[in-house]
Formats: C-alpha cells, structure tokens, sequence
C-alpha cells in the first residue's frame, strides 16, 4: 500500500453496505499514532458501522481499509489482539464478577494466569473500583459499568482504542471522571478513536475530527479549525414574543448569517454585544438576549441540519 | 380482603376510590387485556405439551399397564386413560400455577415492572398481588375446560364428575401458585432460584404424587413426603370426584389442606407486594 | 464480499476466515468460572433423570412388570428405561445448554461480541460453548451411569462405552441446537425447540417399546436422532452390541459436521455483520 507512514488506521473509499442500506458510502480516513480522533454525526450517519469494520468485527463492502498497516478482513484476529475495543452498549459478563470481567477477557489475549491477575489490580485501581472487584456486575452504577468497559479494552495494553459513544447516558460527574481517565491514557501515548454525538465531548477530548452523515464525511479538522470554517466566532440567540414576526430583514444587514428557529434567532457574528448594540439602535426590542462563544455544536447543526433524523 | 393493613413496612394509606373488589377486577382486566394480544404464545405451553403428555402416559403407558397384569387392583376395573386422566388434569393446572406465578411475577417487579405502574394507582399492592393471583386462577380454570375437552375423544372422562375435578385441579393450583407468588417477590436470583423450585419441588411432584400411579406404590419412607405435597391432596380429589369414590372425610381433609395452604399463601402475598412496593 | 482478495484454502471455505484462533478452551474456562458459583444449577440437573427413573422404575414399574429387552430376555422395567434417561437426558442437558443460554449470551448480554473485541473468532466460540455442553454432560453421564451400577441395572462391561455414547450423542444435539438457535428471533421460537425435544423424549423408546406403535408409526420414531440415541445406550447397557449398531454411530456423525458447520456460518453472519 502506497504511503503507509506510522498511521494506525488508513482508509480509503471505505464503503459498507447491507442489503439495500448504504451506511458508510466510501470515506477516507487517517489516524496517526498518539491522536485522538473523533467520528461526529447524528444517529444513522455511519458512525459505528465505520468503527465495526476497523475493530475487524464487520466486513467492509468495498474500499481499502489497514488497521495497524494490516487487513482487518484477512489479520483480524492479528489485529484485534492489539486493540481495545469499548462497544456502545456495555457488554459485561453479568455472570462474574468485577474482577473476574478483566481476568477472563484477559485470558482471551492468551495472557498468562500470572499477568492477568497484576492487570487486573491494576486496572482497577485506574477505574476507581477496586473496593467493588468482588460484586457482581448487575448492581454497579452506569458510570461503573463504562469505567469497567473501559478499563476491560485496556487489559491487553491495546496501541489502538477503539470507544464508541463512551458517556451516553452518564451523569456529569461520571462523564467528567471518564474524560480524566481517557486523557491520561492520551498522556500514556494510546491512540484513540472516539464516537459521539455529544459536542463538548468532542472538543474537550479530540484532536481532530471528522463530521459524518448520510455514510459520507462532510468535514474534516481540529475543533477549533472546524469553529472557524463553518461558524463565526459568537452567536447572538434573541426571543421575541411568539405572535409578533421577528423583524429578520433587519437583522440580516447586520451579521454573517442568520437562522431562523421555531423559538429564537440566531445570529452569527464576530463580535455579538456589537450586533446586539446596532439592533437596539435600530429599535429592535427582543423578549431577551444572550450573547455567547460559537461552539461545534453550531458548525454540527450547520453541517446537518436540524431535522431529526432517528 | 383487607386494604388498610397497616403493618410497619406498609405506611402509606390511600384513599379508596375504588373498592378492593374492583380494584382485583381492574387488575385481571389488565392481565385479560394483554393476554387477548397474546394468547397465541400460549398455545404450545397450554395446549400441545398436555396433549403430548396426555398421549404419551395416556396411551402409551395404558400398554404397558394392561400387558402388566395388575390393571384391576390399579384402578378398580376402570381403563387405565380414565384413572388417569383426572390427575393428568390436576398435574397440567399444577404446571400453569407454577410458571404463571414464576416469572410473570418477577417481571412485575424488575422486568415489565408493571406492579409499580399499578399501584401509581388507587389500586393497592395487595390488591395487585391478589388481582394477579386471581387471574392466574381463571388461566387455570380455563386451560381446565380446554383439557377436559381435549380429554372426551380419548375416552378420558366418564361423567360429569369431572367438573368437579376441575375445580378441585384449580384450588390446588391456586394453593400452590399463592406461596410460590410470594417466593417470587423475594427471590434475587430468579433463574438459579426457579430452577431449583422446578427441579427439587415441581417435577418430583408430578412424579411422586400419585399422579400415574398410587404412592402405595412407593418405598414406606417416601410416602409421607408425597402426603405433603398439595399436588397429592388435589389429584385425591380430583380422581375421587371423576370416579364417583369421594368420601367425606378424607376429602374434607384435603380440601381443608389446600384452604389453608391458600388462605396463608395469599397473606403472605399481599404482605409481600406491599414490603416490595411500598418500600 | 467482493473488494477484498480473500485466501480461498479448502478448509476457509467451510469455517469463516479468521474464525479461529484455538482459544475454545478459554471460553470453556469461563464457563467453569461461572459455574462455580452456581454449582446447584449443575447439580439439580442430575437429579431430573434420577426422579424419573425412581418414580417410573420403582412406582409404575410395580404395574408393568418386565419387558422384552433388546435380545429379547426379560429387563426389569426400571432397566429398560434407565438407558432411556441416559440417553434423554444428554439431549435435554445439550440442547438447553445451546440453545437458552446462547441465546441470550448472543441477544441479551452480547458476550460474544465482547469476545470478538479480542483474538477469539466465531468456531472458537462455538467449540467453546460446545465443549463446555460437553463436560457438563459427561457429569451428568457418569454419575447416572454410576447410580445404575449401584442399583444393578448394568449388565454389561460394553456399559463403559456407555459415557463416550453419550458424549457423542450430547456432541450431536449441542451442535444442532446451536445451529437452531442462530435462526432464533424470539423466546417465542423457544416453543419450537420444546415441540422438537420433548415429543422425542415421550416417543422415541424412552419409556416404552417400539413394539406398542404401529408400523408406519414406528418408521417415523426410527428416524428421530433420540431413537438412535435411546438403541445405542440400551444396547451397550445391556450388552446387546452388534456391528450394527454402528449405524447409529454414523448417525450422530453426520449431525455433528452439520451443526458445526452451519452453526460457525450462522454465528459468523450474525456477528460480523
């Protein structure tokens, strides 16, 4: 394959189909080692069917893909010997307990009684559970059974981790605990894909991203580069009485862009107490006003859409 | 039945505005309006595995019993499917009872968790369990006919008598269901816990209640522990009543038997509900 | 699968590439792990064909009397259906393990997604989950087979065939039910596996002799795999073995290749989707 630098996963025109649904309809992706790269998108944009095909548990339909510079397709068990893969939904052994969860996985990797037995203390120290290694797993907290998902991907000290929507449905404290931990293992040099459709998570954790939808990439880049392309630097959201019709002519003279919402505009500017001052001058009086930083979740809405898509 | 228990686990008194008559009513409504979705699930459980036991022991076993020898001193010169067939019956509604107050019941609780939905109305735990209860009996009661009718064509039933095997087939099952409800609504573990209900008390049951032949039959040693059994004291019934042999007392003995086995089981099931539910 | 050259080995063309890896065992171990703490589960299940043959060996067997044993000499009627237990009760334990609990290892708890996450492939997770019904089974064999010694309804030094017997025929019903199950949408479909076995265990000889049904009637018992089953064990029990008996050998051989086969196959196309 030409141009194989260190990249951990390379893909090329990557495509997969079921039957008559297309869900990835041919991306390019490369993640170098030591990043952290983020798969945005709404539900049914090809998300994690893009990351079961890298985690070699989905056959790609067409394309090329390399994990680890090989073929998930023909090395798959090379490969998955070398990742750690955190699902979507947790898939626990509910029949053991805490510990036994990481010494059984362990053994798959064909690590010895011995080694599993250290990784296990030691990963759950790193999970904050070891008062917890002798329970069953039914009666742990969500923000348990994710840490214990995670630190499971980590028991063969995988090079490539693999966390599919690692937070959804976790209390902010949970949240805050797990993006401590996935940041240190950043620290500790693990490469990470991560998926999400939460915004703050992406920017607080990713290096790089790319947006998806409709099993295509519609943008590509660093948060920030992300911001600064499809955004402006602040957003001025104004709420006017639901009867009246807001006065939008006058107000698209004075910003970028505007939209219009059921409930509120938005207006999107370099500079919003600026905008704000040249609206009241103009006579515009707004129920309220809020002026605020733009943030990826704008340039999400903005790349697509805001119907909802389930 | 009684509403307002106040016990210490069950502090909260609600108004009635429904009476605890309708409020069992209303509760078998809801069960009857899942089951007319669902009947079609039932079928094999209810109907076809009966009826493969019924073939099987029925006929098949009626060969071997015949070419036995010893016909007559079994069943009094009757044909083996008419001895038989009354406590198959009362085994069959055994089964119901059991499964139906299994794991329904635990799925009340954690998995449908329709109790909790339940009592978010003027309807009571209590009345809850025994609405519950009481549907599982019409289930029984109905299954009954539907067996008794499959039983005629194979020459299992000889007169009306079987009626009243019916309804004695039900108070057993009723007798047993009560307490196993409220096993049920304390058991943390239910597959290793109902496993060993089905395997240590349900199937040596059917096997060593005189079901498909009399414990006299059995070593001294073991009769005693099918004396115990609610299934032995239904299938005595039951059998008495098809063959038209009832005798006062003995049957007064076990009616008396499967009243209380019912009456205690039933506190106990609203005791449980309302520690459950109004927790 | 069009775009990726595929390596097209014989054997890769039956089993899924990549689909082992030779860590069956360590599901097997998880197994055991797991069991270890919910040792009445296994223990109960011995005591099912135990209640049977003592209530219908001791109760009923007062009433029946003999029967004509496979060479034909009289078997007391509690040896007659002890082989049948033998023989039922490898298929009930076979094919509850492969069905019921892989069912819901592969829709409820998706534990072998969790094992895909790691080097094992699909055929280990099938002859992981395979063996296991297998050393369960094997249990359950030797300890009925050592009550039948005790109770002297082995005749026969051929009854030390008895166990691999069983494990064969355990073999064959676990790779079925396997196979079955991965065509399974619902619980609902459970009935089906109950309409399969339990007929079988009423029907296929268990409890009585082919000789109580009539001709055509017996031909369908004799094709039914607990028939074959049910012959095997009441011939090496009481030492009525013949080459022929070969056949039903062959029998569960042919039932095994195909549950394997189609079994990896299936798991193969519900998980690596």
């Amino acid at each position: 394959m030409p141009g194989v630098s260190d990249g951990l996963v390379q893909a090329r025109g990557l495509r997969k189909d079921s039957g008559d649904v297309h869900a990835v309809r041919g991306i390019d992706v490369d993640v170098g080692r030591g990043e952290v790269f983020g798969f945005l998108g709404p539900n049914g944009a090809g998300k994690s069917s893009a990351m079961r095909m890298i985690a070699c548990v989905s056959p790609r339909s067409g394309g090329t893909l390399q994990v680890l510079g090989m073929d998930p397709y023909v090395d798959g068990p090379k490969i998955r010997a070398r990742i750690g893969v955190v699902p979507q939904l947790d898939n626990l052994d509910a029949e053991l307990t805490v510990r036994q969860n990481l010494e059984v996985y362990g053994r798959y990797f064909g690590m010895s009684r011995a080694a599993v037995r250290a990784k296990a203390t030691e990963l759950l120290a790193f999970a904050q559970l070891t008062d917890r290694e002798g329970d069953e797993v039914e009666p742990l907290s969500g923000g348990m059974k994710r840490r214990l998902s995670i630190v499971r991907s980590l028991v063969n000290d995988p090079e490539l981790l693999l966390l599919d929507e690692p937070t959804t449905g976790l209390d902010p404290q949970a949240r805050h605990l797990l993006w401590d931990r996935l940041y240190r293992l950043k620290r500790q040099g693990v490469t990470q894909l991560i998926t999400t459709h939460y915004m703050d998570e992406a920017e607080q954790l990713c290096d790089r991203l790319v947006v998806m939808d409709g099993g295509l990439i519609v943008a590509e880049g660093s948060p920030a580069e992300l911001i600064g392309r499809y955004s402006t630097r602040e957003v001025v959201e104004l709420r006017f009485p639901l009867d009246d019709a807001p006065p939008v002519a006058e107000l698209e003279q004075l910003v970028e862009r505007l939209e219009v919402l059921p409930d509120r505009l938005l207006l999107y500017a370099a500079d919003g107490e600026a905008v704000l001052a040249a609206a009241h001058q103009i006579g515009i009086r707004p129920l309220s006003s809020l002026v605020r930083r733009s943030t990826l979740e704008d340039v999400f809405l903005r790349l697509t859409g805001r119907r909802l898509v389930d | 039945m009684t509403t307002v228990d106040t016990t210490a686990t069950a502090p909260v008194v609600r108004s009635p505005a429904v009476s605890s008559w309708r409020a069992v009513l209303l509760v078998m409504e809801h069960f009857w309006t899942w089951y007319r979705r669902n009947w079609r699930a039932t079928i094999v459980g209810s109907v076809v595995e009966p009826l493969l036991f019924l073939v099987a022991f029925g006929l098949g076993f009626a060969v071997l019993v015949n070419n036995g020898g010893r016909l007559a001193e079994l069943t009094g010169g009757l044909p083996y499917i008419v001895w038989l067939a009354p406590a198959l019956l009362t085994m069959n509604t055994l089964q119901i009872a059991t499964f139906e107050s299994s794991y329904p019941v635990v799925s009340g609780f954690k998995w449908q968790r329709i109790y909790w939905a339940i009592t978010a109305t003027p309807v009571t735990a209590a009345q809850a369990g025994v609405g519950h209860l009481s549907w599982i009996a019409v289930r029984m009661l109905t299954s009954g006919v539907v067996y008794v009718a499959i039983l005629v064509p194979f020459g299992g039933v000889r007169d009306g008598g079987i009626v009243v095997s019916l309804l004695a087939a039900t108070l057993c099952g009723a007798a047993f269901a009560a307490p196993v409800m409220a096993f049920a609504t304390v058991v943390r573990k239910e597959g290793p816990a109902f496993g060993a209900l089905f395997r240590f008390v349900l199937i040596p049951m059917t096997l060593f209640s005189g079901t498909f032949f009399p414990v006299d039959a059995l070593p001294v040693w073991v009769r005693p522990l099918a004396w115990a059994t609610p299934l032995w004291h239904g299938t005595e019934l039951a059998r008495g009543a098809a063959l038209g042999s009832l005798q006062l007392w003995p049957s007064v003995g076990h009616l008396a038997y499967l009243v209380v086995l019912l009456v205690v089981g039933m506190l106990l099931v609203q005791r449980q509900f309302r520690a459950r539910l109004y927790r | 699968m069009s775009a990726p050259a595929v390596p097209s080995a014989p054997l890769l063309r039956i089993f899924p590439v990549g689909g082992y890896a030779g860590r069956s065992k360590m599901i097997m171990m998880r197994s055991a792990l797991v069991y270890r703490r919910a040792w009445l589960a296994i223990v109960s299940g011995f005591f099912e064909p135990v209640f049977y043959l003592f209530a219908m060996g001791q109760g009923l067997g007062t009433y029946v009397g003999t029967l004509p044993g496979p060479n034909d000499a009289p078997l007391s009627y509690a040896a007659f259906i002890a082989p049948g237990l033998l023989a039922a009760s490898a298929m009930n334990g076979a094919v509850f393990d492969s069905t019921f609990n892989v069912f819901f290892k592969l829709r409820y708890e998706r534990l072998y997604d969790a094992m895909l996450a790691t080097p094992l492939g699909v055929v280990d997770i099938a002859l992981g989950e395979i063996g296991w019904a297998l050393v369960r089974g094997g249990l359950y064999a030797l300890g009925f087979l050592s009550l039948m010694a005790v109770f002297g309804l082995l005749t026969s030094p051929w009854a030390l065939l008895a166990l691999p017997a069983a494990l064969l025929v355990a073999f064959a019903f676990a790779a079925v039910g396997m196979a079955a199950t991965s065509y399974m949408r619902s619980w609902q479909d459970f009935d089906l596996v109950t309409l399969a076995t339990l007929p079988m265990f009423l029907f296929a000889t268990t409890f009585y002799p082919l000789s109580v049904y009539s001709e055509p009637v017996q031909r369908i018992v004799q094709c039914l795999p607990l028939y074959h089953a049910v012959e095997l064990m009441r011939g090496l029990t009481t030492g009525a073995v013949d080459w022929s008996m070969l056949w039903h050998v062959g029998y569960f051989v042919v039932m095994i290749a195909i549950g394997v086969v189609i079994a990896a196959r299936r798991l193969n196309a519900l998980l690596l989707r």
